[in-house]
């Protein structure tokens, strides 16, 4: 109970922490721009991030791909996933997706119920997509702009409004105030096996721009923004549109 | 086009049966002409697509793979275009000569970077979604099957200044491909210094 209490208050104080860094976030200039005034030190967590990669997440990685067959990779992806769908629920309230808030909900029930709790997810092949968000999303939707680009240690490229959706993302899903610790501890070792299971999964991709670019801190910089501004839909107007030949003249 | 907007002005004045004509008139004239252009596009996305998959299920050895990647590339895309973007600002002081040198390096490596990846495409497809003009290339929108993965979005720009529908840049989930190449032939060159003979030598290579 005591601990219950005091998870609100970290809630409560976290969501604060986030609305005051988020109405500083300054919001980001032109499309395309990239704002790293904190580059320096970003490299810095770069260089550890690609250390912790080279060193133990890829080779875990490389070893569970190997050891664990496909399905029940899936079966412990699929698993994480379900138990952090309640979190997308709450993300799509606050932002007002009711439609996506009921899908989400839908797909919960569907993959609980039918997908022997979580293990299998029926709801895909029904035509129920996962549809993921964050509350870095939420952010968004409330006007905040995206701040500086961050990289994180151990998450990688972020900007301050992500980075801030990511702590009350880890407070916000309302199944980690249920259940035993047991359930608790199963669901961070799946969730843990997901992360590694991806790194796998996409090993060629993240190989390439980890190892094989020729300077993969503005490569993952780059990439991850762009990603970031379309899944957020920041870049959608015809007059944003991006024509190669604009301001471009051939030698 | 301009035919049409002076029938549409003329049409809301005095909507005679002679307008009316002329409307259906420049109709005939802008709408198949717009719709031609938007699904040729579109049927040249279907052809690439499908010249690449024939490659990768041909049997061939991962080396000849890649040489018939390097073709398809060569006479699909406007590569004089794509390599002057990916070279940025430092075009400017480049020769026509070191160009030309440039522009057939940055082919291999293309062909090379890209193709070397064809087994993640072993068994997907593009599903085509729509085509339309976006100023002044045609951009179509393709969702992407791959195995073991969520669907993602897809979209190819093509340009017919040439005077041939030619492949000049793509989108992966919002990644712009020729954005991320300028950034890593920048990259590659301010590691050699800015000497862009040198990279030219080890582009295809890379």
């Amino acid at each position: 109970m005591i601990l219950v209490g005091f998870r609100k208050v970290g809630i409560i104080s976290a969501i604060t922490a986030v609305l005051l860094l988020g109405a500083c976030a300054s919001p980001p200039g032109a499309t395309g721009d990239i704002y790293d005034p904190l580059e320096p030190r970003n490299r810095k967590v770069h260089e550890f991030n690609r250390k912790v990669d080279r060193s133990l997440l890829r080779p875990v990685s490389q070893g569970y791909g190997r050891a664990v067959p496909r399905p029940i990779r899936e079966i412990i992806s699929n698993f994480a996933s379900n138990l952090d769908q309640p979190r997308l629920v709450v993300n799509d309230l606050l932002q007002g997706r009711i439609e996506d808030a009921g899908h989400n909900t839908f797909r919960f029930l569907m993959n609980g119920l039918f997908g022997l709790g979580g293990l299998l997810d029926p709801a895909t092949d029904m035509g129920l997509e996962k549809r993921d968000t964050d509350f870095g999303e939420t952010l968004h939707v409330w006007g905040s702009g995206e701040g500086r680009y961050l990289e994180l240690p151990f998450r990688g490229p972020s900007t301050e409004r992500d980075a801030a959706g990511n702590a009350v993302d880890f407070v916000l899903n309302p199944l980690r105030y249920v259940g035993s610790s047991e359930f608790q501890l199963a669901g961070g070792v799946a969730s843990a096996g997901s992360t590694v299971s991806d790194r796998f999964q996409f090993s060629d991709t993240i190989d390439s721009i980890l190892y094989e670019s020729a300077d993969s801190y503005t490569q993952a910089r780059l990439l991850y923004l762009q990603n970031r501004r379309f899944q957020l839909g920041v870049e959608t107007s015809e007059d944003e549109a991006f024509d190669p030949f604009e301001d471009f003249e051939f030698e | 086009m301009r035919l049409l907007t002076r029938s549409k002005i003329l049409s809301l004045n005095d909507v005679s049966r002679r307008t009316a004509i002329g409307l259906m008139g420049a109709g005939l004239l802008a709408g198949p002409t717009l719709a031609l252009t938007s699904s040729t596009a579109r049927n040249q996305v279907e052809r690439i697509v499908a010249e690449v998959n024939q490659v990768i299920s041909d049997g061939s050895s991962d080396a000849a793979k890649i040489a018939k990647f390097e073709r398809i590339f060569v006479r699909y895309a406007d590569t004089a275009f794509m390599a002057q973007y990916a070279l940025g600002n430092d075009r400017r002081r480049a020769s026509q000569s070191q160009i030309r040198a440039f522009t057939s390096a940055f082919q291999t490596y293309v062909a090379r970077k890209y193709g070397r990846r064809f087994r993640e495409f072993i068994g997907g497809r593009l599903e085509v979604k729509d085509s339309r003009q976006v100023k002044s290339v045609f951009e179509v929108r393709t969702l992407a099957y791959l195995r073991g993965q969520s669907p993602f979005n897809v979209t190819f720009q093509l340009s017919d200044r040439t005077g041939k529908p030619l492949f000049v840049n793509m989108f992966i989930e919002g990644v712009n491909l020729l954005l991320t190449e300028r950034s890593e032939i920048g990259s590659l060159l301010d590691r050699r210094g800015g000497d862009l003979d040198r990279l030219t030598r080890d582009l295809p290579s890379l």
